[in-house]
């Protein structure tokens, strides 16, 4: 494992219901850096994460973080090493019971002994980070969207974790939230020193914060490179995806019979009708 | 139409599938057990929960024991009158609800409306990853979820089958005694003479712990469960209702065949 790397993955299978979704993964993530995980949907990137996470166990190879092979935790170990991970999901799974407020403390009151106005000061500290300071008060469900992601946000870096793992972040919202996203994840991993990772499909938004990109396809890691090697990357995969082509590499159209034949008296077509 | 082979892979299936999520069910009670210190060493969760269960379900447990204690003691006077012994209908009311009728019709009610609630809003927490944002903050969601919805229906399950039972004789006693004119003081003093706080009243208290456990184990089991989708959570409370309701009438005749034999 190399000196600057946080998470070093080797060889990693994750098979579901003896399908294989993760086939042979290697990847390093360097401390400090934020990393996109790339790909179609499907190709095993959100599997990834939670096997990073120790949420799924892989079925072979490994993932080491710093010094602990993730996979043979004991879950008691694994809570351990959870307490300096922190994670965004897709649509911020904020807990709808608490408020704004609540939902950034809970990390803090479950593994701190802190005193109830030393949480409200760092429950404030980061709410201004990602410019919600005046929206303590709320509940989850006046929350548009984008202000539940940024909620979110705050909730993952609470206890300023080592480690911040983002779920498609981007998913579902407008420019102007997507941009607010997509820079409070570079600024809040360059304040904290942390180190990201972010599984997204928005590749014009991960070329302008990440450090490092790596695409999947059918559970493979089939190019990676820095955001200027990505921009010039003649790889068909590549310039698919970063110029949204309808055609190439990965196929638009789930597979099917000919046109012909779903259409035509006594096809497929008419006997499901 | 499937042919018999297929029948019966069909019935294996269904088979293998209910034995599988029994022993699941099992494991699920003994990690509740195992992570039961949370929920009460912060009693805080587990009130908020008895809360919701128990003082939130207490209007419905309320005007429906009254309303059957009415009707036990109108149906109850008519078949005492026809030999002679309207004074016995504070006995007949008061054994007929706190053995049978308090446990099981609280039992019955406390698994449509909290058991459905806990089933709906577990199973709505996964859906929308709270759980598992739970988890990934070194939470543990049976610790922090689980436990304390499953011990606060515990403890209100037998509560509100006392208040049941209590509201029960009051609708008897109010048509019997302040409607119909039986007696006041042989109202009362059947029944306190008759009434056996061992046999009786602490038999009906046992079912219905009993019942608190089953329909709370079910009702959590279900959420957590369920499918994350729409259809899943509508389904585990259904499932709840359902399963809670047969577990309850069979529990009770295994309980009752146990207590009540001979006496």
């Amino acid at each position: 494992m190399a000196d600057d790397s946080l998470v070093d993955i080797r060889d990693l299978h994750f098979h579901y219901d003896g399908r294989p979704v993760l086939q042979g993964i290697d990847m390093k993530i360097p401390r400090g850096k934020v990393v996109a995980i790339m790909g179609g949907s499907g190709c095993g990137k959100t599997t990834l994460l939670r096997c990073i996470g120790g949420q799924l166990k892989p079925t072979g190879g490994s993932v080491r973080l710093e010094n602990h092979q993730v996979c043979k935790m004991s879950e008691a170990e694994l809570y351990r090493l959870r307490r300096r991970m922190g994670m965004l999901f897709q649509f911020g799974a904020l807990f709808t019971d608490l408020s704004v407020f609540d939902n950034v403390a809970f990390p803090l009151r479950e593994h701190t002994d802190l005193s109830e106005e030393m949480i409200r000061d760092l429950v404030l500290m980061k709410l201004e980070a990602v410019g919600l300071r005046g929206a303590h008060a709320l509940m989850p469900a006046s929350l548009s969207g984008g202000m539940a992601r940024r909620v979110a946000l705050a909730r993952a870096v609470a206890l300023d974790p080592t480690l911040i793992m983002y779920d498609e972040p981007f998913t579902g919202l407008d420019p102007i939230a997507l941009g607010v996203i997509g820079r409070l994840i570079r600024s809040l991993n360059d304040a904290l020193g942390a180190t990201s990772i972010m599984v997204t499909h928005d590749i014009q938004e991960s070329l302008l914060i990440v450090d490092y990109i790596y695409f999947l396809n059918g559970g493979k890691v089939v190019a990676q490179g820095a955001p200027d090697e990505i921009r010039a990357s003649s790889d068909p995969f590549v310039y698919q995806f970063v110029h949204a082509e309808p055609d190439g590499p990965v196929h638009f159209d789930y597979p099917a019979p000919t046109v012909l034949q779903d259409f035509l008296p006594g096809g497929a077509h008419a006997r499901a009708a | 139409m499937p042919g018999p082979l297929e029948l019966v892979r069909r019935l294996g299936s269904s088979v293998v599938d209910r034995v599988w999520r029994l022993g699941f069910a099992t494991r699920f009670f003994f990690a509740i057990l195992l992570h039961s210190g949370t929920a009460l060493r912060r009693l805080s969760l587990t009130l908020r929960e008895i809360y919701f269960s128990g003082v939130l379900s207490l209007l419905i447990i309320i005007v429906s024991g009254l309303f059957v204690g009415l009707v036990l003691g109108l149906q109850g006077y008519e078949t005492l009158q026809r030999f002679g012994s309207t004074e016995a209908l504070g006995v007949l009311v008061s054994l007929s609800l706190v053995r049978e009728l308090g446990p099981v019709v609280a039992g019955l009610l406390f698994a449509s409306r909290a058991g459905s609630s806990i089933t709906a809003e577990i199973g709505l927490m996964k859906t929308t990853e709270q759980l598992k944002a739970m988890d990934m903050m070194a939470v543990n969601p049976i610790a922090r979820v689980v436990a304390p919805r499953f011990w606060g229906g515990v403890i209100s399950m037998p509560l509100l089958a006392a208040m049941f039972s209590a509201m029960g004789v009051f609708g008897g006693w109010l048509i019997g005694v302040v409607f119909i004119g039986v007696d006041d003081g042989a109202f009362w003093s059947q029944m306190q003479s008759s009434v056996d706080f061992r046999y009786d009243i602490m038999n009906g208290v046992i079912k219905s712990v009993v019942f608190g456990f089953a329909v709370s184990l079910i009702a959590v089991f279900e959420g957590y469960d369920s499918a994350p989708t729409a259809e899943g959570v509508s389904r585990a409370i259904t499932r709840t209702v359902v399963t809670s309701a047969m577990t309850i009438l069979a529990l009770d005749f295994i309980l009752t065949s146990f207590m009540f034999r001979g006496n």
